[in-house]
């Protein structure tokens, strides 16, 4: 996905973006409203994230510009305030969504995809492998005519696998992709996702191989 | 506050005693009036009689007759049978009436009648005595005619000019009360009109008081205005402080932790992935308790003074899944809405309802398993009942009662990250409803039930 970053904080940005950049999105970012005029002038994003206070205006008044001049880009606030109120004013003002700082990027990803998938945008971030394609947005799997959906950790697994085909992950990477911070989880789990993910993709050329000692790897049959 | 002495009743009871001193005085002059005014009446009729008597006087050759005109005497019959005597005495002799009849003392003289009051025969009389000179003015005789009545009539006058003057007194007085009554409530008005200006107001509502003032409250309404306008800035400078409190620490928080996800990234060591996920764990704690305090300081400030707008708990229990939904699906939990598909309306706090259908979902969502269920209901039965249920690892033998205090943990929380204040705040919204929470260990197997109950 290609994001527009508008926060002002450069060592806030820093990390989004290399983290971004890390799960292979393309992140411009943009410190003031007026380089986010910019950017939006010459390049189209699929999504706009929001910083609330900026050096030179209120992300709020930007927010409703954007509305007003019916853009139709989605934006996710990026916001310091977390009470209820503050939240539902955002959304008020036309926010399609926001998340409070500090916050889990699995979530963001999370997050921008339910966006992605009410406003039905972004089919351009399609990926591709031999006769399947899996469409992250909308969670589906298509291959030989069908639709397969998947649950959203099968997705994160099957989305690592299909960036890099032929390149082996190992369960240890596999398993930072999928669970949170929080969780506590063994190497087995990725054993139970990957075994789902073969009936998923019984029928398609594509198959999740096991490179003994070292982990799995997209291949085509 | 305690009241002390009312200005309501200080006016009435003010009012009302001058009221009481004017009826007395007005009835006190109308008695004296109408009594003079009687009695002068009598006198009048008693000389016209005493006049028509020495009229009828005859003097012949130094003797004195007298025919008593019978009209005389007619004139003073009365219809509460006064007695009347008379006596007419020439030169010290009685010359006909009662003899016993005493003559006034200072006897009167010509042309100067005289009134009195006198006790006579077992009753109060009014006698009036006329001197007459009769005969050749060289050897005039003074006769004197004395005509006496009583007092009957004149006094059932008085009882009657008294009956009504006491009953235009106390009307009066009645009148008089009713309208300071009247007088001390409209007085006061002013003070009823500015208080319902200020209870109207919403709860952030600081805005000066612009009623219409008489001049005497002006320095009041000034005064209260004076201080909304320091609440408002005091409590705007409390807004901005915890915004910008809220800002200055939870934006280096997010650069902390999105540092630590890259960084946990490059890293391979087992044990150098453990100490970042240790940190990371400490932040999403640090900034989870921060949003639940703020969220419960919200709560107590709100149900100070509730709002009561017309929600649909459908939507906001929808709107709730919505929100919590992507946080769920990353543990591909499935959220089952059981709703009706009416909304089903309730008078409340749009803000706070919300507040504590993400709170209890947010919990549900923290304790559940992966790959699990959580289905949230709305149903309308003898309360409003929202639920939350999952199929997590429940309470376990906490005592449930106890989880609605503040910072109260249930007795298997394990490493999850909570502060222990979604119920509370959960709580404290449906109490503010006049409902409740209720928390049920799951009857099906595992899990828990959270459900906001409120009156219908």
């Amino acid at each position: 996905m290609r994001f527009l970053l508008i926060e002002d904080n450069t060592k806030l940005a820093g990390s989004v973006v290399e983290r971004l950049q890390l799960d292979g999105h393309a992140v411009d970012h943009a410190e003031t409203l007026d380089a986010a005029e910019t950017c939006l002038a010459v390049a189209d994003y699929d999504l706009i994230l929001l910083d609330i206070m900026l050096p030179d205006g209120d992300g709020r008044d930007f927010l409703q510009q954007q509305r007003r001049a019916a853009t139709s880009t989605p934006v996710i606030v990026i916001t310091a305030r977390s009470a209820v109120s503050d939240r539902v004013s955002l959304l008020d003002l036309g926010a399609d969504d926001y998340i409070t700082k500090p916050f889990d990027f699995s979530e963001l990803e999370a997050r921008c995809r339910a966006v992605l998938r009410r406003l039905g945008g972004a089919a351009a971030n399609l990926l591709e492998h031999s006769d399947t394609i899996l469409d992250p947005t909308a969670g589906e799997l298509r291959f030989d005519g069908r639709t397969v959906s998947l649950r959203n950790r099968e997705l994160r697994l099957l989305e690592v696998l299909f960036k890099s085909p032929g390149q082996v992950f190992s369960k240890g990477h596999l398993m930072d992709r999928l669970f949170s911070f929080a969780d506590e989880a063994s190497e087995n789990a990725i054993e139970v996702y990957v075994g789902r993910l073969r009936k998923r993709l019984d029928g398609s050329s594509a198959r999740i191989e096991t490179v003994r000692g070292l982990g799995y790897r997209l291949v085509a049959r | 506050m305690k009241p002390r002495g009312s200005i309501r009743r200080r006016l009435f009871f003010q009012l009302s005693g001058v009221a009481a001193i004017l009826s007395l005085a007005f009835f006190l002059i109308v008695r004296v009036v109408a009594e003079r005014a009687a009695e002068g009446t009598q006198d009048d009729i008693l000389a016209a009689s005493a006049t028509a008597i020495t009229d009828s006087l005859r003097s012949e050759d130094g003797q004195v007759t007298l025919e008593l005109p019978y009209s005389a005497l007619s004139m003073l019959q009365t219809v509460h049978q006064d007695r009347v005597f008379y006596r007419v005495v020439a030169a010290g002799e009685t010359l006909t009436g009662y003899d016993d009849l005493p003559v006034p003392d200072p006897a009167p003289t010509r042309g100067q009648p005289v009134f009195e009051t006198i006790y006579y025969r077992g009753d109060s009389f009014r006698v009036v005595a006329i001197l007459r000179p009769l005969g050749p003015a060289s050897a005039a005789t003074d006769v004197v005619v004395l005509v006496a009545q009583t007092r009957l009539g004149l006094e059932a006058i008085s009882r009657q000019i008294t009956g009504v003057a006491t009953g235009v007194g106390v009307g009066f007085f009645l009148l008089a009360t009713a309208l300071s009554l009247w007088a001390a409530g409209s007085a006061l008005t002013p003070f009823d009109r500015i208080t319902g200006s200020v209870l109207r107001r919403g709860p952030k509502d600081l805005r000066p008081v612009t009623a219409d003032t008489p001049a005497e409250l002006v320095p009041l309404v000034e005064a209260l205005n004076n201080f909304m306008a320091r609440l408002r800035a005091s409590l705007l400078r409390t807004e901005d402080f915890i915004t910008e409190a809220a800002h200055r620490v939870r934006t280096p928080l997010a650069t902390v932790r999105a540092q630590a996800e890259v960084t946990h990234r490059k890293l391979n060591k087992p044990e150098h992935k453990q100490a970042i996920r240790e940190m990371i764990r400490a932040i999403d704690e640090c900034s989870r308790s921060a949003g639940q305090m703020l969220d419960h300081a919200m709560v107590t400030f709100r149900t100070d003074s509730l709002a009561r707008d017309d929600v649909d708990l459908v939507a906001l229990m929808a709107e709730a899944v919505e929100r919590l939904g992507p946080t769920a699906e990353l543990k591909d939990i499935f959220i089952r809405q059981d709703l009706p598909s009416e909304p089903v309306p309730f008078r409340g706090d749009g803000i706070l309802l919300q507040a504590a259908l993400q709170n209890v979902l947010d919990n549900a969502i923290k304790y559940s398993p992966e790959d699990s269920e959580i289905t949230v209901a709305v149903e309308v039965g003898e309360a409003l009942r929202l639920s939350v249920t999952d199929q997590g690892r429940g309470f376990g033998d906490a005592d449930l009662s106890r989880l609605i205090g503040r910072f109260e943990r249930g007795g298997n929380v394990g490493q999850v990250v909570g502060s222990g204040l979604g119920l509370t705040i959960a709580n404290d919204v449906a109490n503010a409803h006049d409902g409740r929470l209720s928390i049920a260990n799951n009857k099906e197997g595992q899990g828990v039930c959270v459900s906001l109950l409120l009156p219908r």
